[in-house]
């Protein structure tokens, strides 16, 4: 496996956020984690990739127990995190944004084949390359994100609610796009709230319900489960 | 400047942010600059009407031009160091007099013979009476102990954010100050004389009456911390406090260990107030306590925060309107505090992001009041 997480606990001072959470990723798998508002699916992104620390549970990447790694570190053994919408540093330029993304290479020619890619992959950046990503919109920041993270080359790349704010067609192609970087070879664990998109895209999913993973399986499967329709897709 | 990274010759290309005399060609930026610098060391010596109306001494009470201008460039020194921890790294550093204090006391304790440190060195060595260090080890002396200071403070304390990191920085500066005062080995209240000049081919060269020669030494050291500073700007440590000064989380993500580059900052900008602070002590040939008081950092953060957080430029010109402006106008001498206080709440009304801000700065402050009434609109 490349990714597992083993019983974690998170807290917010007295409140605890995550209560015991289980997942595993593996090699070239995408993998969702879907859930409603408050249902811990940010808290487990921030766990995951360090930004906040666990209280108990082990995070193991690539074999190697990361749990008492800082962020920064984590992401160097390639665990990186691809912020929501607001996560991107508004006073640079698109492609200042994405220079942090390769903050820690220095492979030059592969980072500006990296550049094209990213371009290529959202044609919406290159034509914004001198934009102050402040004053780009939600969709524009989301694609952003995302593709800062791919600047450094992930081995895992941690989505968080890539269609967080999103109008219903700019959603459709952010998920066109994780699909197409999946299919480039990238392992995938993506947290979402729209949960027919996440269920499409996966491989496996979880569903997160207050803290706790109720319920796991084939992202086809769960797309099908009474139950998961009823709560997450509104139909019956 | 020579391309190492990648990242810097992709922004050439596509994102170049133009800056002072950006878009300039090379055939106009270096006699422009050259000009600018020739007035600066031709300034004690203006003469001229009408220009000449800039000076102090032109009323009986004034103060010494030349002293009026190598307090000014003396404290753009101090500016363009603060400038690298509140402006470049984002961090409020109230307490930055205690720096400017330790550069002073360094050259003062081990340069002055009629220091108490230098006495017990001499008398544990057996060296002859009379002995100190010379001028030239002092400068790396007094950076070294400022960075040690810089690390001390800062290891503890930059896990604070905010207004913690502030409070705390202001009792660094108080501590320094009052454990000069209550010490024997620093001189206690009386403080030290005899503090070294730098060395000159003509022994008198540093003397008390041609205080131009004081201001030229003060100017050119400036011009060099200019040069290396903004050298610093564009590299990635500078790229990296950027990241930090606006996502800590994000530039963390990004692989940045945003602890280290903070300290970085505080270490740095922690030498160039040393560096003020040693020529001060030079200039006075005497160090006391009370030339170290809290309300100098209250006005070198006005400095930096006046003339544009974040913009070397605007830091340098924050200092220039602090220290100058009073000068200048002394005969309202008892309307100064009145003064400047309108001056510092009328720019944070009208222009918080400073006179000449910086421009992503001046962006971020924008975002953030989006945030907030994005926030405001949610509640």
């Amino acid at each position: 496996m490349l990714l597992e997480v083993k019983d974690i606990v998170l807290n917010y001072g007295k409140i605890e956020a995550l209560h015991g959470l289980s997942l595993e990723v593996g090699e070239g798998e995408v993998v969702s984690l879907i859930g409603a508002n408050g249902a811990g699916k940010t808290s487990t992104m921030r766990a995951i990739s360090g930004v906040r620390g666990v209280s108990s549970g082990q995070i193991s990447f690539n074999g190697e127990n990361v749990t008492n790694l800082r962020a920064d570190q984590r992401m160097r053994k390639g665990l990186v995190l691809a912020p929501e919408g607001r996560g991107v540093f508004p006073g640079m330029t698109v492609v200042e944004n994405l220079e942090m993304g390769a903050y820690t290479r220095r492979d030059r020619a592969a980072i500006l084949s990296d550049f094209e890619r990213v371009f290529e992959l959202f044609p919406r950046l290159s034509e914004r390359k001198k934009q102050v990503a402040g004053t780009m919109s939600g969709g524009e920041q989301q694609m952003l994100s995302i593709g800062r993270a791919l600047m450094s080359r992930p081995k895992l790349l941690l989505l968080d609610e890539p269609s967080m704010g999103l109008a219903p067609m700019l959603i459709q192609q952010i998920f066109s796009i994780i699909r197409e970087i999946a299919q480039q070879g990238t392992t995938i664990l993506v947290v979402e709230q729209n949960a027919k998109q996440a269920l499409t895209l996966a491989d496996r999913a979880y569903v997160l319900e207050t803290g706790n993973i109720v319920k796991t399986g084939k992202g086809s499967d769960l797309l099908t489960d009474t139950s998961i329709r009823e709560a997450y897709l509104g139909v019956a | 400047m020579t391309d190492t990274t990648p990242q810097k010759s992709v922004l050439k290309r596509v994102a170049a942010v133009p800056s002072l005399l950006g878009g300039a060609p090379q055939w106009v930026k270096v006699p422009l600059i050259l000009l600018v610098l020739s007035f600066c060391v031709y300034l004690p010596f203006l003469n001229i009407l009408p220009f000449a109306y800039i000076r102090t001494d032109l009323r009986p009470n004034g103060s010494d031009w030349s002293t009026v201008l190598f307090t000014i460039a003396l404290y753009m020194i101090v500016a363009v160091g603060l400038n690298v921890v509140i402006g470049w790294a984002g961090l409020l550093d109230l307490g930055y007099v205690g720096f400017y204090a330790v550069g002073a006391y360094s050259i003062a304790l081990f340069g002055s013979p009629a220091s108490p440190v230098t006495k017990a060195i001499a008398a544990q060595f057996g060296l002859p009476e009379g002995w100190s260090m010379a001028f030239a080890a002092c400068i790396p002396l007094a950076i070294c102990i400022a960075l040690i200071a810089g690390v001390i403070l800062g290891a503890p304390t930059l896990r604070l954010r905010g207004d913690y990191l502030a409070i705390v920085t202001m009792g660094f500066g108080e501590i320094i100050r009052i454990v000069m005062r209550n010490s024997t080995w620093t001189g206690g209240p009386a403080g030290i004389i005899a503090v070294p000049e730098p060395p000159a081919a003509d022994e008198d060269f540093f003397n008390t009456i041609d205080v131009h020669r004081w201001y030229w030494l003060a100017l050119a050291v400036l011009v060099i911390l200019i040069w290396l500073m903004r050298r610093l700007e564009h590299s990635r440590v500078g790229r990296a406090w950027l990241a930090i000064r606006e996502d800590e989380d994000a530039a963390a993500v990004m692989g940045v260990n945003a602890f280290k580059y903070k300290l970085w900052a505080f270490a740095i900008g922690a030498s160039l107030g040393a560096i003020a602070g040693l020529l001060f002590a030079s200039k006075q040939a005497y160090v006391e306590p009370n030339g170290f008081q809290l309300n100098l950092s209250f006005l070198f953060v006005a400095m930096v925060v006046i003339g544009g957080s974040g913009n070397i430029w605007g830091a340098l010109f924050g200092a220039f309107l602090i220290t100058y402006l009073p000068e200048r106008f002394r005969e309202f001498e008892s309307w100064r505090p009145l003064a400047f206080g309108v001056a510092l709440v009328a720019i944070m009304v009208l222009r918080p992001q400073g006179l000449f801000p910086n421009r992503r700065r001046a962006r971020e402050l924008e975002d953030r009041k989006h945030e907030a009434e994005e926030a405001a609109a949610d509640a």
